[in-house]
């Protein structure tokens, strides 16, 4: 599946990289201070390109492949660009039983993208998630910060419709 | 607060305050208080603005001398939210909306009057409103773990005080020695609560008894990786401070003056409120150097995973903790000989954490009274799936399922029957009815192919297909396997490969001999505890649903309607009023027009080409007169 995905070109900027190198050398001497670094710098640029690696194993000294080992190992490291709506449906068990599966199907469908890919627009990325907690209201999914339970698949339309802008 | 007269005196201030909460409201500067829900639920379903216009209104009638608004952790009845509780009286208002609030405000809070038409069904009987403790689904539990759960503010540590917080610590700290403290654990019979079972006075005495006078720590497993289940997270949001004190006190008991808990980053609100507690702990002198001015010092740290579920797993998640690949290793070396940076580590899951300081307020054998007698105390379950109470339930061991799920989940909802109920997420199994009636402890659970697991209890009904689940948990298992070990790696691959040919109509019946045998190959040789119980589904689903593997396998049927490829949509054609709203919907054009007219029906019939439909079933979500069957 990684062949397809297409990476945009790195375009960070320059406080970017001034807000990670205050993170790197915030955090560094700490035991253990790979991982907190490296979502810190997610949250700045939104993914881990490899640019972005470099300069963290630069700023700590640890090799570039020890960071892209971590990167690639967890979930929640991305090496490409979300979307600007991050639609992450669950697929944990409560939510399964109840028909996810469905609704992850039918979203794959009206987006025209597999799960961990992105719209060309850069407007919407779909992805899998197992159990955000909310089991009372399955099956959810979630957009950026918003939670939507009890879906049906007939909800889907005027729910993408108000990311409309 | 440097000595334990401060903590009384900030104790003695609040117990007026939250005994409100418990219809005792005689020492409150408050009239009421009303208590939202701010867990993952009801948050997701809206409570945070239920909070602003409550405080709005309040205000805008005077009432904020009067009223107290309380924002708490999870109640636990997770399907009825948004819940609001009003205390004194304990009146329970679910499925909240903003609008309701004026009118609650005018004539509860204001008028004296529950509005009964937004309360929870189950506590209006005619003019009698029954409170929150008296519905079936909180009447038969037993709090221990979820005590502060839904009646405390997570976010004020002067609340937690004033239900005895921090007066375990204070205790263990003045009047006990570690020796002391461990036997009270092993005394108690508390096992852990995360999935294996282990005694936690053994690892506590392990730990301990390691001397080589350096470093120690003390983790918290927060890393709750089963997909269903949430109690873990319940207990971070709505009682953060009860897992602190309990890390301090195991700090105190194996000699270590570091504490790590390693959280999901799922799990936002959880290490926000957790975030707050420790800030809030440090700032009173609870954490830090010198705790109650003994020469005990201890501090914690928070580290947020990035969402791997092996890093449930105790090596991997301390592998995790020093910023590496959360891979697993082989023990021995135990995690109390050589753990978190190779240094003697003692490593519990949350509610284990949540039990301790009432053990040692109320002693061993307080807790050992509850339960049976290899498994003391209570347990909490994350309840969820085909069920009409979902939500959070703690009860002693030794209760049955059937009592879990007919009397406080309430039943399985449209009146379908029961198929199973899944304990143990991916490393457990799927319990038939025949075995509804087995108390749930560790080895019961066991002993009928399951486990216990941290506490995700799924239940089906007959719509679900248990192939379908076994192939569910194995998809989970092959995209989580770390991939260090050949046996997980390789072999959960193998089976989902069988898994899916026996969905798709392919399976023969050698495969389900495979299958078994495959299986038992992976329990007997994979690395860590994930890779070996990584076939419990299948093998669970096997022992008590072999029928419906063969009926996929011999007669290509999904009895269940789930398996799509084993499936054939019909028209019933004497149902049918040929309205041709089905054609319209057809994606693949399959279906027709015939000449025949049902009796009664104005239109000709309209009929499925089996060998065009691509069996979404969007005809069958259309057809008025449900005229169209699935088989």
């Amino acid at each position: 599946m990684g062949s397809k995905k297409k990476a945009a070109p790195f375009n960070g900027t320059p406080e970017q990289e001034k807000q990670l190198k205050e993170v790197i050398a915030s955090l560094k001497d700490d035991k253990g201070c790979l991982m907190p670094i490296m979502q810190h710098a997610q949250e700045i640029y939104g993914y881990l390109p490899i640019e972005v690696q470099t300069m963290i194993a630069e700023g700590t000294g640890f090799p570039l492949e020890k960071v892209y080992g971590v990167a690639t190992f967890y979930a929640q490291f991305s090496l490409y660009p979300k979307g600007k709506y991050k639609i992450s449906v669950c697929l944990g068990t409560a939510c399964y039983v109840k028909g996810s599966g469905d609704i992850y199907d039918k979203l794959i469908e009206k987006l025209g993208i597999e799960g961990g890919e992105c719209t060309p627009d850069g407007k919407f990325s779909l992805e899998a998630c197992r159990c955000i907690g909310a089991c009372g209201l399955a099956p959810v999914m979630t957009i950026n910060d918003d939670v939507y339970g009890r879906l049906t698949p007939d909800m889907l339309d005027d729910i993408l419709a108000k990311y409309a802008d | 607060m440097k000595t334990l007269e401060e903590l009384n005196a900030v104790r003695a201030q609040m117990e007026g305050e939250v005994a409100l909460r418990t219809h005792d409201s005689s020492s409150s500067k408050y009239e009421r208080h009303v208590l939202v829900c701010g867990g993952t639920g009801c948050t997701s379903s809206g409570s945070m603005k239920i909070i602003e216009t409550l405080e709005k209104e309040i205000a805008e009638n005077g009432l904020k001398d009067k009223v107290q608004v309380v924002k708490t952790g999870c109640f636990g009845l997770c399907a009825l939210g948004p819940i609001m509780i009003v205390y004194p009286e304990g009146t329970f208002y679910s499925m909240m909306s903003v609008d309701h609030i004026p009118r609650i405000v005018k004539e509860h809070l204001l008028g004296g009057n529950p509005v009964k038409e937004y309360l929870y069904d189950e506590t209006v009987d005619g003019d009698n409103i029954k409170a929150l403790d008296e519905t079936a689904f909180y009447k038969k539990q037993h709090r221990v773990a979820l005590r502060n759960c839904g009646v405390i503010n997570p976010e004020c540590i002067n609340e937690y005080i004033g239900r005895g917080g921090y007066e375990a610590l204070g205790k263990v700290l003045k009047e006990m020695t570690p020796d002391e403290v461990v036997q009270t654990i092993l005394d108690s019979g508390l096992r852990g609560r995360g999935g294996g079972g282990f005694p936690t006075g053994m690892k506590w005495k392990l730990a301990k008894n390691i001397v080589q006078g350096g470093q120690k720590y003390v983790c918290c497993n927060a890393d709750e990786g089963d997909p269903g289940a949430f109690m873990d997270r319940s207990v971070l949001e709505g009682d953060p401070h009860v897992v602190l004190e309990a890390m301090a006190i195991a700090g105190y008991a194996i000699g270590a003056n570091q504490g790590y808990i390693y959280v999901r980053a799922e799990y936002p609100i959880a290490v926000q409120r957790l975030e707050i507690a420790i800030k809030q702990a440090r700032e009173n002198g609870l954490l830090g150097e010198n705790i109650f001015g003994t020469d005990f010092s201890f501090d914690i740290g928070l580290r947020l995973g990035a969402g791997a579920f092996v890093c449930g797993e105790e090596t991997a998640l301390m592998t995790s903790i020093e910023g590496n690949r959360g891979e697993p290793r082989p023990r021995p070396p135990f995690p109390a000989e050589k753990g978190l940076f190779g240094k003697p580590t003692l490593l519990n899951n949350v509610e284990t954490y949540a039990n301790i300081p009432q053990i040692i307020l109320n002693g061993a054998e307080w807790f050992a009274s509850m339960g049976t007698e290899k498994s003391r105390g209570t347990k909490v379950f994350a309840v969820g799936g085909k069920i009409n109470n979902t939500g959070l339930v703690e009860i002693p061991m030794g209760t049955t399922l059937r009592t879990v799920i007919e009397e406080i989940g309430g039943g399985i909802p449209n009146g379908k029957k029961f198929k199973a109920a899944q304990t143990g997420g991916p490393s457990g199994g799927c319990i038939p009815a025949e075995h509804l009636d087995i108390p749930i402890d560790y080895d019961n659970l066991i002993s009928i192919g399951s486990m216990m697991g941290s506490g995700g209890l799924i239940v089906m009904d007959e719509d679900n297909c248990m192939v379908d689940i076994a192939k569910f948990f194995l998809q989970f298992t092959v995209d989580e396997s770390c991939g260090k070990c050949t046996p997980c790696r390789v072999g959960t691959r193998r089976l989902l490969e069988i898994l899916d040919k026996i969905t798709k109509g392919q399976g023969t019946l050698e495969d389900i001999d495979k299958l078994e045998e495959l299986c038992y190959y992976i329990k007997a040789n994979a690395l860590c505890g994930l890779g070996q119980t990584a076939p419990n589904p299948v093998l669970s689903t096997l022992k008590y649903f072999r029928n419906e593997y063969i009926a996929h396998v011999v007669d290509k049927k999904c009895e269940a309607g789930v398996c799509r490829d084993l499936l054939s949509y019909e028209i019933v054609k004497d149902n049918c009023i040929g309205c041709g709203m089905c054609a319209k919907q057809c994606p693949a054009g399959a279906i027709s027009r015939t000449d025949y007219v049902a009796p009664g029906k104005k239109l000709a019939a309209m009929e499925i080409d089996k060998t065009k439909c691509v069996k979404c079933g969007a005809c069958m979500g259309v057809c008025k007169p449900k005229a169209i069957i699935k088989k």
